[in-house]
């Protein structure tokens, strides 16, 4: 019996954990998948509003989910216009302009943030009947993971019935498939890009404020996780909603379970792990389309 | 066969494609300028040495990004794997003779850059970035969890390197020997990469730069090809990693990480890929740049830093000496007529 809530608890963590991994991850995915574009200043989304959310909260007094609507919208509207401006210029480019346009972008991102607020780690005070733990029924738990998890849910409900019931989600899933063809057949790329990639950053800010509580919230926030969100987006496959999901939980759960009994080490696991199954399909575990 | 038309040799092409890899009058300058900064500036000589051993690092990326057009964030793996090398065999007492320590770093840099090599290359894209990240992110936690002959997080300090041929000693507050050593390792180096990218094998790494699907169709070994070369450079990568080590006497996980990687790939572009002085040129502009910006505006000189990159991604994909040459080009059209440069031979 201890053994199961032993079990139970460490997986409620890993999911819990999992679905910010997807809540940040889901826009990278479909950002790279739709247009190829090797986006390493989704990072920096998540920080930009994982910020925004913690200042509306300490300086204006915001509820916590005001703030989270605050900052989806401002992280939105944001990347909506360096979007249309900057990246709409790059997208014929090679993987290394990109690469190097994001980087320069991840930096200016922190060194902004670094200037206007300062380098520390900022505390993200959760309300009260979010803290403290709740009776699951064969076992008490933190109140927060379970929220989490709840949100997780509703998030990837919300998105699967988008990207498979409406006629925006039927044109992305065309412009991934083959976006030529898409464009052919007169849907308009460039505007379904630009509100893709907003909702996307809208979505990475919401997980950079949800996680901030485990994951932390300082400037270096844009580059310290990156290569988790790259991970799970290449192993979940490159626009791919289902994908993201399944590899966001399963790396939450894996991560989780390894810090817990090999302290050290345990991001080795996941990196060799990684590096072993791309090389056995290098369009990922759940991806249809090779890269 | 038809044989080649009477008088082919008189051709432009041809006279360009065979002048190509001849020495010119200025490729002395920048060895002269390194030369005079240890006179001029004996005080900074710990400064120069991390400038050579940057632009040695650099030039080993070139040859793999710039070159072979292998796009990669792992590099500083193989630096790091010359780093360990040299450092775990003079802290163990098992080998600290320089020249030699530096051989071994390159064996084992070049096993590393195999090993990957022959898995990732496999792959492009994105996968490929990913794996060269994962690899890299790799050593480092293994260099991270094997502390007892590795230091884990602390590295290895105070290392004790032999004197060079036994005489010249590398002495970390008056680092005149390390300067003169990195150069003479960076010139050696210089002349294998650069008789290397003039040859036939450097010409078929742009071939598969350029257009892989035709290398294949011509019948080029092109995955064999993308591996020597890979291996090459991690090799000189490695040697790069091991004179740091001896030269600063100390190794630690900063040597294998994501930040190391990055930079030197924000050099070579800076100073302009695939065209071996970009590395000097990126190396000397990033490194006195950050070298006096970093110290009283940290801040301010990433944010600046961050600027330039996407200045360059978005207008100046070649660099700095990407804009010498179009600057040369402009004013050699006005004058008298275009100037045969290294430029001319990219698109």
């Amino acid at each position: 019996m201890i053994f199961g809530v032993d079990v139970a608890s460490m997986l409620l963590g890993g999911v819990a954990a999992g679905m910010v991994l997807f809540i940040v991850s889901v826009g990278l995915s479909v950002t790279m998948g739709l247009m190829g574009f090797v986006n390493l200043a989704h990072g920096g989304f998540a920080m930009l509003g994982g910020y925004a959310i913690a200042l509306a909260m300490k300086q204006w007094g915001f509820g916590f989910g005001t703030a989270l609507v605050f900052g989806f919208v401002v992280t939105a509207a944001a990347s909506a216009a360096l979007e249309r401006l900057l990246y709409a210029r790059l997208y014929r480019a090679t993987d290394l302009d990109q690469v190097l346009f994001t980087i320069g972008l991840v930096f200016m991102m922190i060194a902004s943030v670094t200037l206007l607020v300062g380098p520390e780690n900022q505390p993200l005070a959760l309300p009260a009947m979010l803290r403290g733990q709740i009776n699951l029924g064969f076992m008490r738990y933190r109140t927060y993971s379970v929220v989490l998890i709840v949100i997780g849910i509703v998030i990837v409900s919300g998105l699967w019935l988008g990207v498979e019931r409406t006629r925006f989600g039927a044109q992305i899933r065309a412009a991934v498939d083959n976006r030529r063809m898409a464009e052919s057949l007169g849907i308009n790329i460039a505007r379904l890009f630009t509100i893709t990639f907003a909702l996307g950053s809208g979505m990475a800010a919401l997980g950079g404020g949800l996680g901030a509580e485990f994951l932390g919230l300082d400037p270096q926030y844009a580059l310290k996780y990156l290569v988790y969100f790259l991970i799970v987006v290449a192993v979940g496959g490159l626009g791919r909603v289902s994908g993201v999901f399944y590899a966001a939980l399963l790396i939450g759960v894996l991560d989780f379970v390894l810090k817990k009994y090999v302290p050290q080490g345990g991001s080795a696991f996941i990196y060799v792990l990684t590096i072993l199954l791309l090389l056995w399909r290098p369009q990922g575990l759940f991806g249809a389309r090779a890269t | 066969m038809t044989p080649p038309p009477a008088g082919w040799a008189d051709h432009p092409a041809a006279a360009a494609l065979a002048a190509r890899h001849r020495l010119r009058a200025w490729e002395s300058i920048p060895w002269a300028l390194a030369l005079a900064f240890y006179f001029v500036f004996p005080k900074h000589l710990g400064f120069g040495t991390e400038l050579l051993v940057t632009t040695l690092f650099a030039i080993s990326l070139d040859l793999v990004l710039g070159y072979a057009g292998i796009v990669t964030l792992g590099h500083a793996a193989f630096f790091g794997a010359g780093a360990y090398t040299v450092g775990m065999l003079a802290k163990l007492g098992i080998w600290n003779e320089p020249l030699s320590g530096l051989i071994l770093a390159a064996v084992v840099a070049a096993a590393v850059g195999l090993g990957s090599g022959l898995v990732l290359l496999r792959t492009h894209g994105l996968t490929l970035l990913m794996l060269t990240l994962c690899t890299m992110a790799l050593l480092e936690e293994a260099a991270n969890l094997a502390h007892d002959y590795t230091g884990g997080f602390d590295g290895l300090d105070s290392l004790p390197i032999a004197p060079l041929f036994g005489v010249f000693e590398f002495n970390p507050l008056y680092p005149k020997t390390q300067y003169l050593y990195s150069l003479a390792v960076l010139f050696v180096c210089f002349v294998f990469v650069r008789t290397l990218v003039y040859s036939p094998f450097g010409q078929s790494l742009r071939g598969i730069r350029e257009n892989m699907l035709r290398m294949h169709a011509v019948g080029a070994p092109v995955r064999g090809r993308l591996v020597l070369c890979y291996t090459v450079s991690a090799a000189i990568a490695g040697v790069a990693g091991g004179v740091w080590a001896q030269a600063n006497a100390y190794v630690n996980l900063g040597t294998l990480g994501l930040d190391r990687a990055a930079t030197v790939l924000i050099i070579l572009v800076l100073g302009g890929y695939g065209r071996l002085y970009g590395a000097f040129v990126g190396a000397v502009a990033y490194m006195v740049l950050s070298h006096v910006l970093s110290k009283i505006y940290p801040t301010a000189w990433q944010l600046g830093l961050g600027l330039l990159l996407v200045v360059i991604a978005l207008f100046a994909r070649n660099g700095i000496l990407g804009i010498a040459e179009a600057a040369v080009r402009a004013v050699g059209r006005r004058g008298a007529g275009a100037l045969p440069s290294e430029a001319s031979e990219r698109p």
